[in-house]
């Protein structure tokens, strides 16, 4: 039997157990779904858009959701490295939510936050309203397999003018070997209103599969940050997509931490409306055998629209980092303003980086920027530092700790940013360091 | 405190320095001056220890070592420092940390303790009004959109942070406007001492009416062709360098 032949026996499986079995029109996405991942499978080589990533692991073994969720082994001090004490938390464990180790204290009733599971049961006429809106299933197959598999994932409504005072943390936290953790989130944020979302992926030391697909809405004038912390397990595979749709004016911040996993790819894909705004930050760090994937589209659909994105990559020991990054401008987008980078700083001969920057322009008057570079430590700079007295090993941690921490530095919430910042001084060792000098 | 002995330096095969000696007492101020192309960089690249020249003869020793077989971080942790011609900008690291780090590496090798960060600051604070700078730069990164004045600033005070034994100063005087040049100029004078002596590399004479050098040595196609006291600038500002280069030949 081959491996997606597996999948497709253990869906049927494990469907029954899946949430919102009595709403007929997402047992119609599902069933839709099933079938268009049924016929084109897990994405190949072959494929433009994968053929720098091979994910032919992941279908010779069978990755299957966990039945027995235990979310009581959970030591909460573990979690505790990962939770921001201000902030709204909802925990989701091998897939499953974990009502015992989140908390919503204190949320102002106009606003919703429910695990997707929980939405579906008690607001599931907003659920279908967006649910498959942003993305489409032939997107690609792992929207299909999402939109399939879920069993769980955040869902987040803001009504219009709401500012909510606090961030939503999502942890998405994998202890069980071989498990399939898929979720699916809905972010929804109305009209002038004002929010910041973190993603947070953890796991232990197991292989396991995370699947993870974000649909967000930012209406007239909203304004989101979005914040993606990927700290999976070493032996971990993650793939996630984030969909966004902005409209008229809107903001869209999109912070982009993948350090963790064996393998991971993300989609990040924004349509912009007229006069809306994103920026996509990122900062990819890969050791060992680490292959991390990042795909970005920004569709300028109409005039006006502003789109600055950074991606940051530092990989070292024979890691890989891709970056395939897409500008769309449309005929009618006029004016548009773009600027797409990419910077890779290699630490050793057996790295690699693979970019691909794309601007595909139709329209006639716009400011369209790209750049791409991939090198290694500037030997100047390394010499200046050691005629300082530094020695050689910490004069490069120093530098890299600083090309790192450009992209540390435009995370605003400041929990979150002393968390980073401490994660990039474990890996680029420095002493005394007085974090308000950095 | 650097004793020069015949020294010889090719780049590439190419003979740059063809039997330097210079010694220099504890406590003296010397300015190497001569026209371009006459070695001046390529002696304080050997001295900072840059890679990609090599020596063919003769030997350099500092407070009785052979300089040249240090690594550049020890030279800088037993008390030599250089001002850089074109000092890097290094963005993503401050200023004030670099120099805290660069601090903390040379007490280490002092068998010192690391400096408290409040004792820094203050010291910190106290030698930047020497430079006339503003504190703001202290959190900026090392160098980075400085203007070429105020980076030769930032470099005289590293060396009054790291209280080195050796100065060498590589062309600080270039890209400074008149009032720049006081400024540092007072700053170096200010780091004078019976102990600490000063290798000022220089194209030009001005700052040397500033700094007021003990010695006044002329390099010319890799060789010291004249040396004497600090009316040797003059009468080379006046004269120009065909003069000694005449004498010489």
């Amino acid at each position: 039997m081959s491996g997606l032949q597996n999948y497709k026996v253990d869906y049927q499986q494990i469907l029954p157990d899946l949430p919102g079995q009595s709403l007929a029109w997402l047992q119609q996405i599902r069933s839709d779904a099933f079938s268009a991942f049924s016929d084109t499978g897990f994405p190949s080589l072959r494929e433009e858009e994968w053929r720098y990533t091979n994910i032919s692991a992941i279908e010779k073994k069978l990755f299957s959701p966990s039945t027995n969720v235990g979310s009581n082994e959970i030591d909460q001090a573990w979690l505790d490295d990962f939770c921001l004490k201000d902030a709204y938390t909802l925990v989701i464990i091998n897939g499953r939510f974990s009502k015992a180790h989140s908390s919503l204290k204190g949320l102002p009733e106009t606003v919703t936050i429910l695990s997707m599971g929980d939405a579906l049961q008690q607001k599931p006429e907003l659920v279908e309203k967006y649910l498959s809106k942003a993305v489409a299933n032939e997107e690609h197959s792992f929207v299909a397999f999402n939109s399939a598999w879920f069993s769980d994932g955040l869902f987040v409504h803001l009504p219009a003018q709401q500012v909510l005072d606090k961030p939503v943390q999502l942890i998405h936290l994998v202890t069980k070997a071989d498990c399939l953790a898929v979720s699916r989130n809905i972010l929804i944020v109305e009209d002038r209103a004002q929010a910041e979302v973190i993603e947070t992926f953890v796991g232990d030391s197991n292989a396991y599969l995370t699947a993870s697909v974000t649909e967000i809405f930012v209406e007239n004038n909203a304004d989101l940050t979005l914040y993606k912390m990927q700290n999976e397990g070493d032996k971990a595979y993650h793939f996630g997509g984030t969909y966004v749709k902005q409209a008229k004016h809107s903001r869209f911040k999109h912070h982009n931490f993948a350090f963790g996993s064996l393998l991971a790819r993300n989609d990040v894909h924004t349509d912009l409306d007229v006069a809306s705004e994103c920026n996509l930050n990122g900062l990819y760090i890969g050791v060992k055998r680490q292959h991390i994937d990042n795909h970005t589209r920004i569709k300028h659909i109409q005039p006006h629209a502003i789109s600055k994105e950074m991606y940051k990559g530092i990989l070292n020991q024979r890691a890989k980092g891709v970056f395939q990054g897409l500008v769309f401008v449309a005929e009618n987008a006029q004016k548009t303003d773009s600027a797409m980078n990419n910077r890779n700083l290699l630490l050793s001969n057996d790295a690699e980086a693979d970019a691909k920057p794309q601007l595909e322009i139709y329209a006639d008057d716009v400011k369209c920027a790209h750049g791409v570079t991939v090198g290694q430590l500037d030997e100047k700079s390394i010499f200046y530092l050691k005629s300082r007295a530094i020695d050689e090993e910490t004069a490069r941690n120093m530098l890299t700790f600083a090309f790192a921490n450009e992209m540390v530095g435009k995370v605003d919430n400041k929990e979150l940013h002393t968390m980073l910042l401490a994660q990039l001084l474990q890996r680029f060792s420095q002493k005394s360091v007085d974090e308000k000098w950095l | 405190m650097l004793n020069i002995e015949n020294l010889h330096v090719n780049v590439a095969d190419k003979a740059i320095l063809k039997g330097v000696n210079l010694q220099i007492k504890p406590g003296e101020v010397h300015a190497i001056m001569g026209p371009n192309g006459a070695g001046k960089s390529t002696l304080s690249h050997i001295l900072s220890g840059k890679a990609g020249y090599t020596v063919t003869q003769g030997k350099v020793t500092y407070a009785g070592k052979d300089l040249l077989a240090m690594e550049p971080e020890l030279r800088a942790r037993e008390g030599m420092f250089l001002a850089f011609q074109y000092p890097v900008e290094i963005p993503g690291v401050s200023n004030i940390y670099l120099m805290k780090a660069a601090l903390n590496a040379n007490r280490k090798h002092q068998g010192l303790d690391e400096v408290d960060a409040m004792d820094f600051l203050t010291l910190v604070k106290d030698k930047i009004k020497l430079l006339q700078m503003d504190e703001k730069f202290l959190y900026r990164a090392v160098n980075e959109g400085f203007s070429g004045g105020e980076k030769k600033r930032n470099e005289i005070l590293q060396a009054a942070i790291l209280e080195p034994k050796l100065c060498v100063l590589d062309e600080t005087d270039s890209g400074l406007d008149i009032d720049a040049l006081k400024i540092v100029s007072k700053a170096i004078n200010s780091l004078r001492t019976e102990q600490r002596s000063f290798l000022m590399i220089t194209h030009y004479q001005r700052m040397l009416d500033y700094v007021k050098p003990d010695f006044v040595h002329v390099l010319a196609d890799g060789r010291i062709v004249k040396s004497g006291g600090p009316e040797l600038a003059l009468e080379l500002e006046e004269k120009g360098y065909q003069w000694v280069e005449g004498e010489a030949a």
